[in-house]
């Protein structure tokens, strides 16, 4: 069984989602940053693949790309850190990027690489379901790899339905209309339409992100959902303070707020 | 072979719309309405009337008689640097800015590059009342400071953008952005034949123009509506495009396609998308992308600001790729020469991106009796400060 599976059948709630960019703050930080999350609480990594691009992040993670870029940082490159990551962790593992260093791998090639270090789904943006379904959909399944949609507060509900169907680990709650970016509360209306979302009984569970930043926002966006993704304001944290054995676990702690 | 996009919003193997989901709401509504929208009477009336009233069109289709004895075949220059703001740019923006208005749309967004498109964008929301936003690369900002005034003393709130390399990709990623934050009132004006479907057959419509008037002015100047030859530059491919749209079914017609070859197709500063580009996607589309082996897009280099982008419109592709259109390139230096060329024999100081297209004549072989269009996409005063930099004239 998928990883991601068994976590979501095994744990129901409050899971924490952390993203990182590969190749930040060093070109070799990777493994290590996944050994740290891992065993510090986090219940799946989502490894960004930086891109030159990168058209729905803010200004945090445009940051964070260019400096891996900047580093050396390359697809090929992140698969050749990734090889003996199962021998250190189970935890599940989620790629996520933008489509043209993927098509440039080609996508046979590329998830047939995810499957080889042990990936479990992938997050592709600018990857829309109607194409998915067209072109991509079948080269996935062949490599086990589970791709994740976004909803949005403006995704209809026949869309969201059809991405319910055709996920089979969990649906991305894009958690206001914006770019990724950290934020200290959640408003009235993005309340509104968590609570929209959590009465329409998907299949899949759903974990909300862009904006949730602190023990507050976590566990707020958690009370709607199975749990949330932080991306913006780990990288923030990783850029404060760059010695990651200080800094992944006082960032986890604060989050979860264990001390 | 079909030339123009498909049920699917595909040109051959280019083209579709790789968006994120938050922009599918947005996009979805222009899909389902722009066509209905575009052929409606009244839509049709008002579109016809500004190009007529406002922007100066039909443009003169003028035959150039000193250009024509020096390269030995009837050269004629489609005129849309006489446009209101000096080029093709504003035919785009007066049909998307009428169709903004009927999706009932508040407040505008553009990207710009040199300048020109957003110019053109500030215009018509002035000329609509319509709050104007506008994106340009902080680089540019500075390259081109003439236009950045203009936008505002038009009224529009120019955005210098100062995220990834600051030129023309990057202002078209902080439109994006922008757009994604605010979906519901706000329309993209994208000033290209590039984009998610289906911004490359709307910004193709519109721009169609060109031909239309072209095969009228043939026809009652030479007696027949299908030229030889038809040379336009290709930045992201809209001046282009209106050129060839008329034209795609009628193959006895060569459309010839010129790219900014900056320093040199091998220098490492070139925007010769087709010479160095492969398959890839950028801004919501599939075409052909500069990029390097990793799939990070290649920044580009012309002296042309408005030629300074490191893709092509998927439409562009698919007629590279099906060897419809002829692909050729030219430096920064042949443009430069051919535009101050321009201006001694026929008395016009082009763009020099339209310079572009006039340095292919010297690239190509006629015969005495060949019909050559070629589309003079704009005029040569945003580029006073280049021409006079260069110096040779
Ligand atoms: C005069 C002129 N010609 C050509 C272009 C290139 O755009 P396109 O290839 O879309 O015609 C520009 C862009 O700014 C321009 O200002």
């Amino acid at each position: 069984m998928n990883r991601l599976n068994h976590l979501f059948n095994t744990k129901k709630e409050n899971i924490l989602n952390v993203y990182f960019t590969a190749g930040f703050p060093e070109l070799n930080s990777t493994v290590q940053i996944i050994e740290l999350l891992s065993r510090h609480g986090a219940d799946i990594i989502e490894i960004g693949i930086p891109f030159s691009d990168p058209v729905a992040d803010g200004p945090t993670i445009q940051a964070s790309n260019k400096r891996a870029l900047d580093n050396g940082m390359s697809l090929n490159l992140l698969f050749d850190q990734l090889k003996d990551i199962r021998k250190i962790t189970q935890i599940p593992l989620v790629l996520m990027g933008y489509l043209n260093p993927v098509v440039r791998m080609g996508v046979e090639k590329f998830c047939e690489k995810c499957k080889e270090v042990g990936i479990d789904g992938l997050i592709l943006p600018d990857l829309p379901v109607k194409e998915y379904r067209d072109h991509y959909q079948e080269t996935f399944k062949k490599f086990g790899l589970s791709n994740v949609f976004f909803i949005t507060p403006q995704t209809s509900e026949e869309r969201i339905r059809a991405m319910d169907e055709a996920t089979d680990t969990f649906l991305y709650m894009v958690s206001s209309p914006g770019i990724t970016g950290a934020k200290s509360y959640i408003a009235e209306s993005q309340i509104d339409y968590f609570t929209r979302i959590q009465a329409m009984q998907l299949k899949n569970p759903a974990l909300i992100g862009f904006g949730i930043s602190d023990n507050n926002t976590f566990m707020q966006a958690s009370k709607f959902s199975s749990g949330a993704i932080i991306g913006s304001a780990f990288i923030n944290a990783l850029a404060q303070d760059e010695k990651l054995e200080n800094s992944i676990p006082l960032f986890l702690n604060s989050i979860l707020k264990k001390s | 072979m079909k030339y123009t996009v498909d049920d699917n919003g595909y040109y051959g193997r280019f083209g579709g719309a790789f968006i994120p989901e938050m922009l599918y709401p947005n996009v979805e509504e222009l899909r389902e309405n722009y066509l209905q929208i575009m052929s409606d009477p009244s839509f049709q009336k008002e579109f016809n009337d500004l190009l007529e009233n406002y922007v100066g069109r039909p443009t003169p289709l003028y035959k150039a008689a000193r250009l024509s004895e020096k390269y030995g075949a009837a050269i004629y220059l489609k005129r849309e640097d006489l446009n209101h703001t000096g080029a093709h740019k504003i035919n785009n923006t007066i049909g998307q800015i009428l169709l903004a208005k009927r999706l009932g749309k508040q407040s505008i967004i553009a990207e710009t590059g040199a300048g020109q498109h957003g110019v053109a964008t500030a215009t018509v929301c002035a000329l609509m009342g319509m709050e104007c936003k506008v994106f340009m690369g902080k680089l540019d900002t500075e390259r081109q400071k003439p236009n950045v005034e203009r936008m505002k003393i038009l009224g529009a709130e120019v955005i210098p953008v100062t995220s990834g390399s600051m030129t023309l990709k990057d202002a078209t990623n902080e439109a994006m952005r922008y757009w994604i934050g605010n979906p519901k009132d706000t329309h993209y004006i994208i000033g290209s034949v590039v984009g998610p479907h289906p911004y490359p057959d709307m910004v193709a419509r519109f721009q169609a123009v060109i031909s239309q008037e072209m095969k009228k002015q043939l026809k009652a100047q030479t007696g027949s509506e299908n030229p030889d030859k038809i040379i336009a530059c290709v930045g992201g491919g809209s001046n282009a495009m209106g050129a060839f749209y008329e034209y795609l079914d009628d193959l006895d017609v060569e459309l010839i396609a010129v790219e900014a070859a900056g320093e040199g197709v091998n220098s490492g500063r070139s925007a010769a998308t087709t010479a160095l580009g492969q398959p890839g996607i950028l801004h919501g589309s599939s075409t052909l992308l500069m990029q390097d082996d990793d799939g990070q897009v290649i920044e580009p280099h012309s002296i042309s600001a408005g030629l300074d982008y490191p893709g092509i419109g998927p439409q562009h592709a698919h007629l590279f790729d099906s060897e419809r259109a002829l692909f050729l390139n030219a430096t920064d230096e042949e443009a430069m020469i051919a535009g101050i060329e321009l201006s001694k024999l026929e008395g016009i100081i082009p763009a020099i991106e339209s310079a572009h297209a006039l340095a292919a004549l010297s690239k190509l072989e006629f015969k005495k009796e060949d019909v050559v269009v070629v589309n003079l996409s704009g005029r040569g005063d945003k580029d006073l400060e280049t021409y006079i930099k260069w110096g040779k004239y």
